[in-house]
């Protein structure tokens, strides 16, 4: 029996067989592949489907796969897409009323029944897992979908060793080590022999771990694994820090910085859909052309859209300058008040797939560079 | 109860919006179920009396007929609704607006003498009140059947005025912009394609027009800077919808003019 401090080792083939085993429990795979010249998050059907020698280079607005000569199958930082997909899907339908003659019928959407493996999980996303739980999955009024999606949810993470130039999970504490409510975590081995130290974070991960063939770490694989993640803390492409910044943004809101942001910024919502922990949906409410059946359907929306904050009479955020500072302040500020913790995970999505490279880090050092005189502190 | 009234009326345009309603095929028979249709050329040569309940307008106004039926039209329907680039922008037809138009006439017509046309296309809001625009060149035919559902059930349409960014993020396409380097009109242009070319792998052409926080400055500003040539950036803008304000905008900005200036 495995004990859930032991670390082992599986080989590539090892690790293939633990796909495998994830696959005859009934989970359905979901990981990194290759896809539409970027690494994204797809079905996958065993180790084959994962990038094989793929790297990334991520800069503001920027974004190519590069081929980096080796073997290794997790050599890339996070992909253009996020693990809310699965969790908080683009579309979620809600509720379907039919009308007839003896009446309505409210039918309330199914509840989602798929065991999904989501292979590859990094540090930082592991953290936006667990905000977004926070944020949805607790409380007063937990989200019923979201919460049978995650209950059936298996995460391998893999601890990251190819951050990119947008990555900042050092500053915001969430990587490059993943920590938290992760079943199985990797720490992929390149020199040597191609190999895999895998942590055991719970009994399901134990029990799957069990099926495969594998060793029991020597100190040096330990070593190995360890010298990946300290390695990788040291290769972040941009830094942030976060000390006083909750209060330093609340006290700059008249700041000519946001003005700034906002002469460059296209609105065209791309951050906030990219961004791990971003939730805003909206409400849609169809009918079919008889009028007999009327559907109630979640999606995406977000806080960049003219529409999202528009009230009786007008929008409450009628300027892209109040938008850009309404998504930045509740990011890294108010998130604070609201969920306790920074809503902000320092995965990069926000600067690398703005289409014209908007970085927040460089957007908050402006900010930190000449803040406002206190007098403005509370206005 | 009779069945509320429709009629579709076409004025410059190459009738692809309307036939989005002959592409209707599956539910085709449920929208002639729910709704008389009065005035439909491409369906039937028949043409009813009005006051029509509902009508869809394609096309601009190029004439000074034109310019007149649209009122006549307008008094005779209970609800407008506009369909396609045309209608709503002016259309590809509206890159006569800043040429010389008479040169232009000169150079295809044996006798020019013999038309009657205005110098300028023009949407249809530009002359008549329109209570719903329906963007698109063509239009989506989702779109349409549910823009006449809403009408038939007095609701508001569910089309979303942001950008098509938005549709790509929704159905996993990778951006073609930070991962291509292709120029693509997504960030500005209106959503209700379903994000079609970036998901071929092909940058946004802008079909639909700007959309509602169009930001088309700094948009040329990006696309010139990935090395896009200014007169192909300003090509661009310059298609389907030329004659929208923020396109105008966005071409203006790629020649390195000023801002048009009756746009604000």
């Amino acid at each position: 029996m495995l004990d859930l401090n032991q670390r082992v080792v599986l080989d590539r083939a090892g690790f293939a067989a633990l796909l495998q085993a994830l696959a005859d429990d009934g989970h359905a795979l979901v990981g990194p592949t290759v896809g539409d010249g970027a690494i994204v998050l797809d079905a996958i059907a065993g180790i084959d489907d994962l990038p094989r020698g793929v790297g990334d280079d991520q800069a503001p607005g920027h974004y190519r796969l590069r081929d980096r000569g080796d073997a290794a199958l997790f050599g890339y930082a996070v992909s253009p897409h996020a693990w809310k997909r699965e969790l908080l899907p683009p579309r979620v339908p809600l509720v379907q009323i039919r009308r007839s003659a003896t009446g309505l019928a409210i039918e309330a959407a199914p509840a989602p029944t798929r065991k999904v493996a989501f292979i590859g999980v990094r540090g930082c996303e592991l953290a936006a897992i667990a905000i977004q739980d926070r944020v949805l999955a607790t409380g007063a009024h937990p989200d019923a979908d979201y919460a049978a999606r995650r209950a059936q949810s298996f995460i391998l993470a893999v601890h990251c060793g190819s951050p990119a130039g947008t990555c900042f999970c050092v500053s915001m504490e969430t990587g490059p080590r993943a920590r938290g409510a992760f079943d199985l975590a990797a720490t992929e081995l390149l020199d040597g022999e191609h190999r895999f130290v895998i942590e055991i974070g719970s009994d399901a991960g134990r029990a799957i771990l069990a099926r495969v063939a594998s060793r029991t770490a020597t100190t040096d694989d330990v070593t190995a694994a360890t010298a990946v993640t300290d390695h990788a803390a040291t290769q972040m492409g941009r830094a942030m820090p976060t000390a006083g910044l909750r209060d330093l943004l609340m006290a700059n809101l008249e700041h000519p910085r946001w003005q700034h942001v906002a002469d460059r910024c296209l609105g065209c919502a791309n951050c906030t859909m990219s961004c791990p922990t971003c939730f805003c949906t909206s409400v849609e409410d169809t009918t079919d052309l008889s009028g007999d059946v009327a559907t109630r359907t979640r999606r995406w929306d977000s806080c960049f859209t003219a529409d999202f904050a528009y009230v009786h009479g007008g929008s409450a955020r009628p300027s892209l300058r109040a938008r850009y500072r309404q998504w930045m302040t509740h990011k890294l500020a108010t998130w604070h008040d609201q969920f306790d913790s920074s809503g902000c995970v320092g995965c990069g999505r926000c600067i690398t797939w703005c289409p014209v490279g908007i970085d927040l880090t460089e957007e908050v050092a402006a900010i930190r560079a000449a803040p406002a005189p206190r007098s403005h502190a509370d206005g | 109860m009779s069945r509320p009234t429709l009629a579709v009326w076409k004025f410059a345009s190459c009738d692809g919006c309307q036939l989005s309603l002959l592409d209707c095929e599956d539910e085709l028979l449920a929208v002639c179920g729910a709704i008389e249709l009065a005035s439909f050329a491409e369906a039937t040569s028949h043409v009813a009396p009005g006051p029509y309940d509902l009508s869809l307008v394609e096309g601009s106004i190029t004439t000074p007929h034109d310019a007149l039926r649209i009122k006549e039209i307008r008094a005779q329907s209970k609800t407008l609704v506009t369909i396609g680039a045309c209608a709503t922008s002016g259309g590809l037809q509206a890159l006569r607006n800043t040429r010389d138009h008479a040169a232009m006439l000169a150079s295809v017509y044996a006798r020019p003498d013999y038309l009657e046309t205005l110098a300028t296309s023009t949407a249809i809001a530009d002359h008549v009140p329109v209570d719903f625009e329906l963007r698109g060149c063509p239009i989506d035919k989702h779109q349409l059947l549910e823009v006449v559902s809403a009408f038939l059930h007095g609701r508001k349409p569910n089309v979303q005025r942001h950008s098509t960014c938005l549709e790509c993020k929704m159905r996993g396409t990778v951006c073609v912009m930070v991962a291509k380097g292709q120029p693509c009109l997504g960030p500005v242009t209106h959503a209700g394609c379903n994000a079609l070319c970036p998901t071929y792998a092909r940058g946004c052409f802008g079909c639909f027009g700007p959309s509602d926080a169009a930001r088309p400055v700094p948009m040329a500003d990006r696309l010139i800077a990935l090395g896009t040539a200014r007169p192909v950036v300003e090509r661009l803008f310059e298609t389907f919808n030329v004659a929208a304000p923020a396109f105008r905008e966005g071409a203006a900005r790629a020649r390195g003019d000023a801002p048009p200036k009756d746009h604000e």
